[in-house]
C-alpha cells in the first residue's frame, strides 16, 4: 500500500472513533433514541476489511454497523442523519442505527436479529456464484452469533455449495455482557473446523493484519476455493449499547486492550515510525475529521423528519392493487400524526 | 382446454417461468431427489429439464428462506419450497424479520423477489403436521400472501408471484394437489390482490379461499337443491386483501358467511367479518356467521381429525341457520 492509502486507512479509523464519540454525546442529549451500539475499539476490523475488498463485493453486517457504513463509503452526514431519524438518513429515518444500508456501495445493511443475516449473506454469495459475477460476500458477525442455528445452517450451506463468502467473527469476546467462556462450549476456530472450512485467527487491533487476512481469503473465494472463516479478535471499549452501564466487565481488562488501541498503534508503529506521515499531518487529520463530524451533526439536526406521507412507501416495491379496499390494511397517513417527536425513549 | 391437476398446474407455471427467465431457481428440501422431485411431486422432472437450477437443500428452513432472500437481493428469483407449512415456523424470523421488512425498512433500496411455496393441510399426520397458517402470514405488512383454490388460479397466480418484485408466500393445500380443473394451454397471468366469483347467486354470500372454496362450492350445490342460491367469493389473495367483490356481493345478498379452515380466534375470518360490518353494515340483514376449524391441536384419530376440520356440511349448516332465522 502506498502512503496515500495508508493515511486514508488512518483517517477512516479516526473518523469512526470521532463519529462514535459524538454519537454517544448526541444520545445523551436525546438527539438519538432507541439502541445505539458503538464501534469504539473495533475500527481496524471494518476499515481493514473494506480496504481489502473490491467496490462491487457484497458486505453484510450486524447491528454494530456505523463503522462499516462509514468505511464502505456512506457519508458521515447520511449516517448521523439516520441516527437522528431524519429524511436525509441512509434509509430516510426508517431503519435507525441498527439498520444502515447503502446498496450503491453494495453495503446490504446492518441486521439486528443475532445471526439472522448469515443466511442472507450466503444467499448473496449464491447469487454471485450462479450469475458468475466474481463477487465475494463478506459477512461480519459478533462472537455471540456463533451459537444460534442460522450460524450453523449458513456455514454448512456455504461449504456444501462452495460459496464465495467470508464469515468474519468480530470476536470482542462478549455477547452483550456474557463472556465467550460462558456462551461457547468450544474455541472459535473449532466451530469452523466442524465444517472443514478454511479458517484463520486475526489480530483485530491491527488494521494491516485484518486487511491482509481478508485479501487472502477473498482471493481464495475468487479462485473458486469456497468459503472462509476469520476469527478476528478485538475488543469494544464501550458497553454493548448506550443502554449498557458496563459494570460486568473488569476495568483492568478494558484498560489492557486500550493499550493496544488500533488507531494509536497504527499511527506509531506504521505511519510515524516508517515516515508515512508526520505528527502534524496526523493532527490535521484529527481536526479535519472533527470538522466533518460536527458538520454531520449540524446537517442531521437541520434535516427534516421524514414526511408522514412516506409512511406507506415501499411496503411493496410494485404498486399493490386493492391496498385501499380493506380498511384495516391501509389508513390515511394523517392518522399517524401522533408519532412522537425525536427523543429518547424510556 | 385440458383438465389437469392442481399439482400439474403448479409445475407448468414453474416450467414456463424458468423457460422465460434464467434467473428463476428452485431450492428446497428434496425438490430433486425424493421420489423424482418434491415431497408432493410438484417439482418432479424439473431438475432434469433445468440443470443446475433446481437444487436440494439441507433440512434447515431458516437457511432455505434466508438464502433465498439473499439470492433475491443479489439478482435471482428464487422459488423456495418449504415441504409443509408446519416447517415455516422454523423460518418465521427470516420470513417476518427479513423477507417482509427489507423493502420498507431500507426505504426501497432492497427488493426481495422471491416466492415461498408451501402447503397448508392435513392427512392423518396429527398436530405438528396438520396446520393452517393463512392468518399468520396475512398479518404481516410487506408480505404478499396467495392461496389459490383451483388449478387455473394456481397456475396464473404462481406465474405472477414469480415475476413479482416482493416476497410472496404461496400457500398451496395438500388436499388440493390431486384436484382437477380446466387450464388453458396458452399463457395467462392472474394479478395478485384480486378476488374472484367462483359461483354467482342471489341469496347469500360465502366469502372464502383455499380448500374452503372447494367445500363452499360443494355446499352451494347442496343448498341449490334446497332452493338457496349462494354466491361464492374466492379471495385468492390474503394480503393485500381484496374485499371489493365481498362488498359488492353482500350489497346484493344482504347475508354473509365467512368460511376458513384455520382456527377461529383471531383468524382471517374475524378480519373479514369486521371489515364487512365496518363498511357494509347497512347492507346486512343478519349477523355475519363464521365457519372455521375447531380450536384444538389436530388429533391423529380419523374421527377426531374429521371433527376438527370444516367441510361442506358445516358451510351448509351455517347457511341454513342464517336463512331460516327471522331478523
Amino acid at each position: 500500500m502506498d502512503k496515500e492509502n495508508l493515511v486514508a486507512l488512518y483517517r477512516q479509523m479516526v473518523l469512526i472513533r470521532v463519529f462514535e464519540d459524538r454519537a454517544a454525546e448526541m444520545y445523551a442529549k436525546a438527539k438519538i433514541a432507541g439502541f445505539l451500539h458503538l464501534y469504539n475499539g473495533q475500527e481496524a476490523v471494518a476499515v481493514g476489511s473494506v480496504s481489502a475488498l473490491n467496490p462491487d463485493d457484497d458486505v453484510v453486517v450486524n447491528y454494530r454497523d456505523h463503522g462499516w457504513a462509514l468505511a464502505r463509503g456512506s457519508s458521515a452526514r447520511a449516517v448521523m442523519a439516520e441516527l437522528f431519524g431524519r429524511e436525509t438518513g441512509t434509509t430516510g429515518g426508517r431503519g435507525g442505527s441498527m439498520h444502515l444500508v447503502d446498496v450503491n456501495n453494495r453495503f446490504w445493511g446492518g441486521y439486528a436479529i443475532v445471526g439472522g443475516h448469515l443466511p442472507l449473506a450466503a444467499g448473496l454469495a449464491a447469487a454471485a456464484q450462479y450469475l458468475n459475477t466474481g463477487r465475494v460476500t463478506l459477512c461480519s458477525m459478533g462472537d455471540g452469533s456463533t451459537n444460534i442455528g442460522t450460524f450453523h445452517a449458513a456455514m454448512n450451506w456455504a461449504k456444501l455449495w462452495n460459496l464465495p463468502i467470508i464469515f468474519m467473527v468480530e470476536n470482542n469476546q462478549y455477547a452483550m455482557g456474557t463472556h465467550y467462556d460462558v456462551h461457547s462450549a468450544v474455541p472459535m476456530l473449532q466451530k469452523a473446523a466442524g465444517y472443514n472450512m478454511y479458517a484463520e485467527e486475526v489480530d483485530g487491533m491491527d488494521v494491516m493484519a485484518v486487511r491482509e487476512a481478508v485479501c487472502r481469503v477473498a482471493e481464495r473465494a475468487r479462485k473458486g476455493e469456497g468459503p472462509s472463516f476469520l476469527n478476528v479478535v478485538t475488543f469494544r471499549y464501550r458497553g454493548h449499547s448506550m443502554a449498557d452501564p458496563d459494570v460486568q466487565r473488569d476495568k483492568a481488562e478494558i484498560a489492557r486492550w486500550k493499550e493496544r488501541d488500533p488507531i494509536t498503534q497504527f499511527a506509531t508503529e506504521v505511519l510515524l515510525k516508517r515516515n508515512f506521515a508526520t505528527p502534524k499531518e496526523l493532527e490535521d487529520i484529527q481536526k479535519s475529521v472533527e470538522h466533518e463530524v460536527e458538520d454531520a451533526i449540524e446537517f442531521a439536526d437541520k434535516s427534516p423528519e421524514p414526511p408522514l406521507e412516506s409512511l406507506y412507501h415501499y411496503i411493496y416495491q410494485q404498486p399493490v392493487r386493492n391496498m385501499q379496499v380493506a380498511g384495516s390494511l391501509i389508513r390515511p397517513p394523517t392518522l399517524a400524526r401522533d408519532v412522537p417527536a425525536n427523543g429518547k425513549h424510556a | 382446454m385440458a383438465e389437469i391437476t392442481y399439482r400439474e398446474a403448479l409445475k407448468r407455471a414453474l416450467r414456463e417461468e424458468m423457460q422465460r427467465d434464467p434467473n428463476v431457481v428452485i431450492w428446497g428440501e428434496d425438490v430433486v431427489a425424493y421420489a423424482g422431485g418434491g415431497a408432493y411431486g410438484v417439482t418432479s422432472g424439473l431438475a432434469k429439464e433445468f440443470p443446475g437450477r433446481v437444487r436440494d437443500t439441507p433440512i434447515a428452513e431458516e437457511a432455505i428462506i434466508g438464502v433465498g432472500i439473499g439470492a433475491a437481493m443479489g439478482g435471482l428469483r428464487p422459488v423456495c419450497e418449504i415441504m409443509t407449512v408446519n416447517f415455516t415456523l422454523v423460518a418465521w424470523d427470516q420470513i417476518v424479520n427479513h423477507a417482509a421488512k427489507q423493502s420498507h425498512m431500507f426505504n426501497g433500496q432492497i427488493k426481495v423477489p422471491m416466492v415461498i411455496r408451501t402447503p397448508n393441510g392435513h392427512g392423518r399426520t396429527a398436530a405438528t403436521h396438520s396446520q393452517n397458517f393463512d392468518a399468520w402470514f396475512a398479518h404481516v405488512p410487506g408480505l404478499k400472501v396467495v392461496a389459490p383454490a383451483t388449478p387455473y388460479d394456481a397456475k396464473g397466480l404462481l406465474k405472477t408471484s414469480i415475476r413479482d418484485d416482493d416476497p410472496v408466500v404461496f400457500l398451496e393445500h395438500l388436499q388440493l394437489y390431486g384436484t382437477r380443473g380446466e387450464v388453458p394451454d396458452e399463457e395467462y397471468l392472474i394479478p395478485i390482490g384480486v378476488s374472484d366469483y367462483k359461483r354467482r347467486g342471489k341469496d347469500l354470500t360465502i366469502v372464502t379461499w383455499g380448500r374452503m372454496t372447494i367445500e363452499s362450492l360443494k355446499a352451494a350445490r347442496i343448498l341449490a337443491e334446497e332452493g338457496v342460491d349462494v354466491e361464492v367469493v374466492d379471495l385468492r389473495t390474503l394480503r393485500p386483501l381484496d374485499l371489493s367483490l365481498a362488498f359488492e356481493s353482500v350489497h346484493k345478498t344482504n347475508r354473509a358467511v365467512v368460511a376458513e379452515e384455520g382456527w377461529r380466534t383471531a383468524g382471517l375470518g374475524a378480519e373479514i367479518a369486521a371489515s364487512l360490518q365496518e363498511q357494509a353494515f347497512n347492507d346486512l340483514d343478519a349477523p355475519i356467521a363464521r365457519v372455521a376449524g375447531l380450536e384444538v391441536p389436530m388429533p391423529y384419530a380419523r374421527n377426531l381429525e374429521r371433527a376438527t376440520l370444516p367441510f361442506a356440511e358445516d358451510v351448509v349448516a351455517a347457511v341454513r341457520a342464517m336463512m331460516q332465522k327471522q331478523y
